[in-house]
């Protein structure tokens, strides 16, 4: 083969080929079934769903889901906590969070203020195994109580700040969301988070965190932490309705949030929160 | 001038170069790869699009309404079904061939009732392991209504711990009055008015001897066991197996 043959077959060889790929793409166009990330990218290619953000069918009710007029938030009530751990199951079970004890979404911490303002926090939901025999009681405690913890969908959150590829975002219902197929896991928004609510989920090899089970929520069911909550002291709601559980709550109860100072102006609310909670 | 053919085969070259970048920019990248909108907007729908496993509790109102009714009745009535029969909305979805959770064993209710000094106060908890060991909760407490088996009545209204000892003894089978008479007047004016208790050695002797009827309970030779001592001196009554 000489040169001429060679760059004649080149010239057709190109064309050729993207032409065919192209007919090929479009043939399983709808192929949503590939596994891998990137497959599935080129996959979706052209047929890219042109929705506006936060728009999807609202499963079986059939109305559209319009995100604009919602603005989601959690309103958590520290007395009725009983530090039962079901809502950190129900979130691995509803998430596929990986089952290793130390991948949460949402997680439950026992706080134990001694005499001297010693402070101890342990995570109840590393050991959810419930006690044979009720504890001693210890004579130097001065309260104990529970903190149910989860992202607090700030509205100016740090996450979504550091993200070198845009991965995280806010959706206009105010969710902080990731996009597990856009991130390159190298694991900014752990850090930035000042709540430690992320999570590097070692099955995708992405960030991970709580949606407020985004995907329940549309389909106006309540995310499955409150769901499960035996004594309501986790309430979801919409700050825009006035109507809704969570203004209520908000209306009842004094309101603090975590980390106030740091200005993320996070939508988890507590009520009853001690000073000694971080 | 006369147009040089390498020219035009370069060109040609060059123009299939550019096609191909273009191909790869518009039709092989997705264009969620280069809209923030669109990138967004896909992943809203991915997220949208994962299963649900939790049904949520109007979905279980639809066909078990009876146990719905009772239970918004009672204590639990803030509870959801799948707080204690777990996820179940595929159990909603083809009710037949899947059938959820029911805890039916001693560990799941102190999950929630086991004593932990963390938990608000009021909030009813109990000892497992001093709590009627060994049965299982709902064999006392419907956890659908849950209330206290038996409101305290009788003697255990007032002797509730003798009554709570006696309760897991070998003697939890024995009504007070099988030992004690106490007169009407004990429960209006109960230390003007005792209760009898027992005073010899023949009276536990009625079960424990040798002779007597009762099949069940273990004998001594009253001649022989204890000397001078009475019963009551070494074995405490509400638990004999106690030491």
């Amino acid at each position: 083969m000489n040169k001429r043959q060679f760059l004649k077959g080149m010239m057709l060889f190109f064309p050729a080929s993207v032409l065919i790929e192209t007919l090929a793409k479009q043939a399983g166009g709808g192929d949503t079934t590939a596994t891998d990330s990137r497959t599935a990218r080129q996959a979706a290619g052209a047929a890219e769903p042109a929705a506006a953000p936060g728009t999807g069918e609202a499963g079986a009710g059939g109305t559209a889901y319009d995100a604009s007029g919602h603005w989601y938030g959690m309103g958590i009530e520290i007395d009725k906590c009983i530090g039962c751990n079901r809502c950190a199951v129900a979130c691995k079970t509803e998430n596929n969070v990986p089952p290793e004890p130390f991948f949460f979404r949402t997680w439950v911490e026992r706080y134990t203020i001694k005499g001297g303002g010693e402070t101890a926090v342990e995570c109840i939901s590393l050991d959810p195994k419930p006690r044979g025999e009720a504890a001693p009681e210890d004579r130097d405690v001065l309260r104990t109580f529970f903190v149910p913890k989860l992202c607090n969908h700030c509205a100016h959150p740090p996450c979504v700040q550091v993200c070198p590829v845009g991965a995280t975002f806010s959706t206009r219902d105010g969710v902080v969301l990731v996009d597990s197929r856009r991130c390159i896991g190298c694991r900014y928004c752990i850090q930035a988070c000042p709540y430690g609510a992320r999570f590097f989920n070692h099955g995708t090899n992405t960030a991970d965190k709580c949606t407020f089970c985004y995907h329940r929520v549309v389909r106006g069911l309540l995310p499955a932490c409150v769901e499960v909550c035996p004594t309501q002291a986790r309430i979801f709601g919409d700050l825009k309705s006035r109507a809704s559980r969570l203004v209520r709550f908000e209306r009842m109860n004094n309101i603090n949030v975590l980390k106030p100072a740091l200005n993320t102006e996070p939508k988890v609310y507590y009520a009853q929160l001690d000073g000694e909670v971080r | 001038m006369r147009f040089p053919e390498q020219v035009g085969r370069l060109g040609a070259v060059a123009a299939v170069l550019v096609l191909a970048a273009l191909a790869v920019r518009f039709v092989m990248i997705p264009r969620s790869y280069f809209s923030t909108r669109l990138h967004q907007a896909s992943t809203v729908e991915r997220e949208i699009a994962r299963p649900v496993s939790f049904a949520g509790v109007a979905a279980c109102r639809e066909c078990h309404f009876e146990e719905y009714d009772r239970k918004t009745k009672g204590y639990h009535r803030n509870l959801a079904c799948e707080t204690c029969h777990g996820p179940s909305a595929r159990h909603a979805e083809d009710p037949m061939a899947v059938k959820p959770y029911a805890p039916r064993d001693r560990t799941f209710c102190p999950v929630c009732h086991g004593y932990d000094p963390s938990r608000p106060t009021g909030f009813p908890q109990i000892n497992p392991a001093a709590h009627n060991p060994l049965a299982p909760c709902i064999s006392c407490h419907n956890p659908h209504d849950p209330v206290p088996p038996e409101v305290p009545h009788d003697c255990s209204a007032c002797h509730a711990k003798i009554a709570r000892t006696k309760a897991v003894s070998s003697h939890a089978l024995l009504p007070c009055a099988t030992c004690h008479t106490a007169s009407e007047q004990h429960k209006i004016t109960p230390r003007t008015a005792l209760p009898t208790k027992p005073e010899t050695r023949e009276f536990c002797g009625r079960c424990h001897a040798t002779d007597a009827a009762n099949p069940n309970a273990p004998k001594v030779d009253l001649a022989t066991h204890g000397g001078a001592y009475r019963c009551w001196q070494c074995h405490y009554p509400h638990l004999p197996e106690g030491r």
